[in-house]
């Protein structure tokens, strides 16, 4: 067992995100789903306007955006970005 | 359980840095150019520099478009043209920080004798060059950065040709700073990025992106989405990387890719002395812009 920990495992807060979706901008190409370092989003079943399935909460994962922004940036369509969430 | 809809908006907080009218942008699902745009555009703000003094300038291709999608002052330049336009508005108005975002068969090959001596002059310009591997937006034919062997619609039978190793090739025109990243690395990219817009001289960042239409699908990489995936496990980071070294083949899948900040190194950089006089030192007519080439005697004919 390792006896290394970080100094401010207590303390430390982790922030909490809550994302914003515009279906209707999504093009389906699953970068934020797959590069989500959380695992917070899933494909949906139903498609857009466009015919691509966008992202949704995966079911059990509601709080568990931690507001690092990486879908933010690396959607091309500026489709899906998180906000600090108290 | 069933997973649940993300909460809606009716705009994006980055929507004032585009063209909204222009949006949606044509790129094609999994591009990597779209991740590559934001980075740019939140450096932009991250730079600290006022968006009205930063001007982009582009050349044709898919790469191209965005000097029509990011909302400031820009310039979509005839093809390969982009830095000679971007020379001259960084000599002319050198409180502009002026930056070129194009392709590799733009910048590197149909524009190639710019590219070289506007980094051999060293003139204040940040370079971002989307690397794709291909032609795109023309029907992906092979160009100065297919690797050896990759299919393209003018090479069926796989490309013959050596390809350039961008890095490599900046550093040795004489760029002062010298970065690779992927449309994967968003957050480094964006900082490099930032790095690249307040230092002075030729900067150049390649990045490489996903072009699932072009390049993925002839050689069996698939979508977007599996490209950036070979980069996930593929990319190791090196900033002291031997610069020689940095060739890539996306086929090539045991081989690392090398990414990093490779060369941060202090030059003059590019001020011609005949515009750091004023026309009124020179010809004692202030203000008077054609004096110089009226011929002698004419004066007050008009």
């Amino acid at each position: 067992m390792s006896t290394r920990r970080p100094v401010n495992l207590t303390s430390a807060r982790v922030p909490r995100g809550k994302v914003f979706v515009l279906p209707e901008r999504c093009k389906g190409c699953r970068f934020c789903i797959d590069f989500c370092p959380k695992e917070v989003l899933v494909e949906s079943e139903d498609s857009n306007a466009k015919g691509y399935r966008y992202p949704l909460l995966a079911s059990g994962k509601e709080d568990g955006c931690i507001h690092c922004q990486y879908c933010t940036l690396v959607c091309p369509e500026l489709a899906i970005f998180t906000e600090e969430d108290g | 359980m069933t997973p649940t809809k993300a909460a809606g908006a009716s705009s994006h907080p980055l929507d004032s840095l585009f063209r909204a009218d222009r949006l949606p942008h044509i790129l094609c699902p999994g591009c990597g150019i779209g991740p590559a745009m934001q980075c740019y555009t939140q450096a932009m703000v991250e730079s600290g520099i006022p968006l009205e003094r930063q001007v982009c300038v582009s050349g044709i291709g898919c790469s191209g478009r965005v000097a029509g999608y990011v909302n400031i002052d820009s310039y979509h330049t005839t093809h390969g043209r982009a830095i000679p336009f971007a020379l001259g508005v960084a000599v002319a108005r050198p409180e502009l920080r002026v930056t070129v975002f194009s392709g590799d068969g733009d910048l590197i090959s149909i524009g190639g004798n710019h590219f070289m001596h506007s980094a051999r002059r060293n003139v204040d310009l940040t370079v971002i060059c989307i690397n794709n591997f291909n032609y795109g937006m023309t029907g992906g034919q092979a160009g100065p950065t297919t690797p050896p062997g990759a299919k393209a619609t003018t090479a069926p039978y796989g490309n013959a040709e050596r390809p350039f190793n961008l890095p490599y090739l900046a550093a040795a025109v004489g760029a002062t700073f010298v970065a690779r990243w992927t449309a994967l690395h968003v957050r480094q990219l964006k900082d490099t990025m930032v790095r690249a817009l307040r230092k002075q001289g030729f900067s150049f960042i390649e990045i490489l992106a996903p072009c699932p239409t072009g390049f993925g699908r002839p050689n069996d990489i698939g979508e977007g989405l599996d490209e950036m995936n070979r980069y996930r496990t593929r990319c190791v980071v090196n900033h002291k990387a031997p610069l020689h070294e940095l060739d890539v083949d996306l086929r090539e899948i045991e081989e690392p890719i090398v990414l990093g900040n490779f060369v941060d190194r202090d030059r003059p950089h590019y001020r011609p002395p005949m515009i750091q006089r004023s026309p009124a030192e020179e010809h004692g007519t202030a203000g008077d812009r054609w004096a110089a080439q009226r011929p002698a005697g004419m004066e007050g004919t008009e």
